[in-house]
């Protein structure tokens, strides 16, 4: 129930260019739009485990399928955005968590630093993977 | 005849059927010791005393006094009018909220979103008054003071398009708040307020836009205690699906 006070509140409209005035709101609105993006890394995962499950044959067409120009093209910006969430979604950790070793709060750069030094690890290790 | 700056004032007069804000400019002086709020009490006392604004302490303590200035949300009373200059200044309400009006808004719905996160001491069982206070370490205050810091001031929620967008969600300073409880050594009620803070419009509605921090006065950084909210209620729901016998 809205009360006759209440019916007279000013309430301002939203303008429709509001993620536009700041740069934070426009990496805000990027970030939404985008994780279509990392869903579709996660859709062409699936779809290689499919291809893998069908045999040799449909493996070989999805690689060829993944080879033309356009789906490279997609992947470069799909990988692109992929990595802005990867890189704003390591940089709010240190403020997530809140480390302890003993007593004592591990300085956010420190925490930072290591889960950088732990995402190289596993690139690294998936390096080694896929070419050694 | 000494400087001036132009204040250009929203004002919104609902008794005399004005349907939206309009700006009315007042010149007032540009003395180097004055806020906005100085120069909105000039108006007020010399000038127009029908312009309406709230503000109390002059030293950012209480908290009343938020408006946006210049499109940014900002306190008053700890905004100098010579850092604006030469102006026009642009003063209006906070954003997100209703104004009642000219720079008056409503902050029922926040007052609501407060008492919902049970902002206070939560004990299983209550210590008798006699075995006296519950004590802490300096180091166990150090751990929520930062979060205890609020003032209610709102410019958080001015500043957060989540919030803007979506009126439903509970907002920086409520769960800034609620976490500044859980972390206290002193209380027990972390389960309860995570769980209010898991549902719909609790913490999951954050998207880490992170403007509430940059505006708050007070350094409590309300979206860094949103994340640490967001890592308690994952881990207090992971634990309870793998060890449903430690939850009760």
């Amino acid at each position: 129930m809205i009360s006759p006070l209440e019916a007279r509140y000013y309430r301002r409209p939203i303008p429709l260019l509001w993620w536009a005035r700041r740069r934070s709101y426009l990496t805000f609105m990027v970030r939404e739009l985008s994780s279509v993006f990392v869903a579709l890394f996660v859709v062409e995962l699936l779809l290689l485990v499919r291809a893998v499950g069908g045999g040799p044959a449909a493996y070989e067409r999805f690689l060829g399928t993944m080879a033309e120009p356009a789906m490279i093209v997609l992947n470069v910006v799909a990988l692109a955005f992929v990595l802005l969430h990867a890189v704003t979604f390591a940089n709010l950790t240190p403020r997530a968590m809140v480390v302890r070793v003993r007593r004592y709060r591990v300085p956010p750069r420190v925490v930072l630093a290591g889960v950088y030094f732990g995402w190289l690890v596993v690139t690294l290790f998936l390096a080694w993977l896929v070419v050694g | 005849m000494s400087e001036q700056i132009t204040l250009r004032v929203a004002r919104y007069r609902p008794d005399d059927e004005e349907a939206e804000p309009s700006f009315a400019d007042y010149d007032v002086p540009l003395r180097r010791d004055w806020t906005v709020l100085d120069g909105l009490n000039h108006v007020k006392e010399e000038m127009d005393g029908t312009l309406s604004y709230r503000w109390s302490c002059r030293m950012g303590i209480c908290g009343s006094c938020g408006m946006t200035v210049d499109g940014e949300p900002k306190l008053a009373c700890a905004t100098f009018l010579t850092d604006l200059a030469p102006g026009p200044v642009h003063i209006e309400p906070l954003a997100n909220f209703p104004v009642i009006r000219d720079l008056v808004v409503d902050l029922t719905d926040f007052m609501h979103k407060l008492g919902a996160v049970k902002p206070w001491l939560i004990r299983e069982e209550e210590q008798p008054v006699e075995d006296g206070e519950y004590l802490q370490t300096p180091a166990e205050l150090a751990d929520f003071k930062q979060f205890s810091m609020c003032i209610n001031c709102m410019l958080c929620y001015a500043a957060c398009p989540v919030y803007g967008l979506d009126g439903k969600f509970a907002g920086p300073a409520a769960i800034a708040l609620a976490q500044r409880y859980n972390l206290d050594s002193r209380d027990e009620g972390a389960r309860q307020r995570l769980t209010i803070l898991a549902q719909p419009d609790g913490v999951w509605d954050c998207t880490f836009v992170g403007e509430c921090s940059a505006a708050c006065p007070k350094g409590v950084d309300p979206a860094g205690a949103i994340q640490q909210a967001k890592l308690a209620a994952a881990q207090q729901a992971v634990t309870s699906l793998l060890l449903p016998w430690r939850s009760r």
